[in-house]
């Protein structure tokens, strides 16, 4: 199968604390996967890893599209198209709305001059259709600070999505959102696949992730637990199945223990 | 799209919007300038010979500078949410480096680009502590202000240093001799602010050094270099400070291994007046600059009022205190 990203024997240890311990994992293209697993389970050291932000401890191997990535940084894998929806939304809240969704790529010319009108324009349409503001008393001068929770996820959704990213990666999106701005939220992960691209959903929330991937990856104390397709198990059997390896560290009964 | 052909009969009110919008935006420095106009208007009224006459204002022009282009980079540092207390010494060593050169080549010129190179990589310095070691600023410039005071202690032997033979440069007009009325060092402080302003504004390093001060884990995620623009602006202190230091010694035409010591309470008066958040991620080039004229007048205006001069230390630091503490207030009020 042709992945898009895959992971080879990725591990990651913070001083005496191991995140990841010879992780594999890969995303095929066009593909929705969702990362399931406890707080500390490595969920978000892992996202970090794919997007260059923390280096793998040696000897483990980043792919994208079949091509080895050495030193991955987050600007490369910027370029490369991965984006990210960070869980804290990674927003800076007494800057402008068009300076976050610019962040780190603002538009400028090649002596760093930045385009400040072209960025407001964007920023403004963006604002109109996809983040569906409609409030006058927002404006691209608005500091993100002042926004609700969801608008926030708005922003940041809308900025991953802006950058036409072939990977998107949601770290716990639906946290602190409140139901219609999930629903919201859960249409947009339905758009991702319509529009042939792949994603990563990471949530605790197994409602909210089943219904809307193809495949599902269970991470346990920085191992890979389990591993489904969709129609391999009803959402009830995952479910039982998450509990126990809650539990027990392991994802199927003792004697059917892979 | 459409309700904003629509709406072109309501331009009058979009119009009155964006008058409160620029009010709110630019509310912290016409505050600002009114305060000093206010300040200003008090001692001429309890002042009028000293306050009607240009004498004053020439010498505000020429020694507010001293510390005024210091305090410009320094906004920078304090939007990055660090600071820089190594500058006083910074000036001393960047006209040590000067002195030494000269003596060596017997060449201002050679020495001059000494000077701001020996700020510089003092600055770097600071930055490579902070950034790449994680020292607190705090605690890393204190150290470094002794150190380089030290080390001027060390070269000069204690002792000060005549600086006649930059007269004969180009230099010295340059740098404080005189346009019309005007001096040089507020014109190299208006050019400095511009310069400074722009590149704030207008160009990326400004956008990240606004987005590392506000908030650091989030600028580091979308791919800000936070390391290298912190890095940057203890830099320009730096080499800002060694110019400063230049520009003090060359009006004294003497070099006092001592240079800086007294500039320390008015340089973070001004960053800190000026409206620059010590919570990082907010400041303007705008404020520190008026600002700094401000507290450059409250020193001559409490004297020709007739009050003691003890008093300006006073106010200095109850200047620092009250408006930290204003922006301590207003940030929890706004979060």
């Amino acid at each position: 199968m042709d992945h898009l990203l895959q992971l080879k024997n990725v591990s990651k240890t913070f001083g005496e604390v191991t995140a990841l311990h010879h992780v594999n994992f890969e995303v095929g293209s066009n593909e929705i996967v969702g990362l399931l697993g406890d707080n500390g389970a490595g969920k978000s050291t892992l996202v970090k890893i794919i997007t260059g932000y923390h280096p793998p401890d040696s000897g483990g191997e980043i792919y994208w599209k079949s091509k080895k990535m050495d030193n991955l940084s987050v600007p490369m894998a910027r370029d490369m198209g991965i984006e990210v929806v960070y869980q804290e939304r990674a927003l800076a809240d007494q800057q402008s709305l068009w300076r976050n969704i610019f962040m780190g790529r603002e538009l400028s010319n090649r002596w760093g001059l930045l385009d400040i009108g072209g960025m407001t324009r964007e920023t403004q349409k963006l604002m109109n259709t996809a983040m569906g503001f409609t409030s006058s008393a927002v404006s691209p001068e608005s500091s993100v600070g002042t926004f609700s929770g969801g608008e926030r996820q708005g922003v940041a959704i809308t900025r991953a999505l802006y950058f036409e990213a072939e990977l998107i990666i949601l770290d716990e999106p639906t946290m602190g959102l409140s139901l219609t701005e999930t629903k919201k939220c859960l249409e947009f992960v339905d758009g991702i696949k319509a529009a042939g691209k792949s994603c990563i959903f990471i949530d605790h929330n197994i409602f909210h992730v089943y219904p809307v991937v193809d495949r599902i990856v269970v991470l346990d104390r920085g191992t890979i637990a389990g591993m489904y397709m969709k129609n391999e198990l009803s959402m009830d059997e995952l479910l039982e199945r998450l509990y126990r390896v809650a539990r027990t560290g392991n994802l199927e009964d003792n004697g059917k223990a892979a | 799209m459409n309700s904003i052909v629509e709406g072109k009969p309501l331009s009058p009110v979009t119009k009155t919007r964006s008058f409160t919008r620029f009010l709110r935006r630019w509310s912290l420095q016409i505050a600002l300038t009114l305060v000093g106009i206010l300040i200003w208007t008090f001692f001429l009224w309890r002042s009028p010979i000293t306050f009607k006459s240009y004498a004053i204002y020439n010498s505000l022009m020429l020694t507010t500078p001293f510390f005024a282009l210091v305090a410009i980079p320094l906004t920078l540092v304090i939007i990055v949410k660090e600071m820089d207390l190594s500058f006083t010494s910074v000036m001393a060593w960047g006209v040590a480096a000067y002195s030494i050169t000269f003596r060596v080549t017997q060449n201002v010129w050679l020495g001059f680009l000494a000077c701001l190179l020996a700020g510089l990589l003092a600055g770097l310095l600071n930055g490579l502590i902070v950034v790449r070691l994680g020292v607190p600023s705090l605690v890393a410039t204190i150290g470094t202000q002794f150190l380089w005071r030290g080390v001027v202690l060390v070269v000069t032997n204690g002792q000060g240093v005549g600086m006649s033979e930059v007269k004969s440069t180009i230099l010295y007009p340059l740098l404080v001799g005189k346009i019309g009325p005007i001096p040089m060092p507020f014109i190299w402080t208006i050019v400095f602010g511009l310069i400074a302003w722009f590149f704030l504004n207008r160009h990326k390093f400004g956008a990240h050094v606004y987005l590392t001060g506000d908030n650091v884990e989030s600028a580091r995620l979308m791919g800000v270099n936070t390391g290298r623009t912190k890095i940057l602006t203890f830099a320009l202190v730096g080499l800002m400070a060694a110019f400063s230091g230049f520009v003090v010694s060359e009006q004294l035409l003497f070099f006092w291994p001592t240079l800086g010591d007294g500039y320390l309470l008015n340089t973070l008066a001004s960053v800190f007046l000026g409206g620059t958040s010590v919570f990082g991620g907010t400041g303007t080039i705008f404020g520190t600059v008026v600002a700094a004229f401000i507290i450059a007048l409250i020193n001559p205006g409490i004297v020709a009022s007739g009050w003691m001069a003890y008093w300006t230390q006073l106010i200095y630091g109850f200047i620092i205190v009250a408006s930290v503490a204003l922006q301590a207030v207003l940030r929890r009020k706004f979060s």
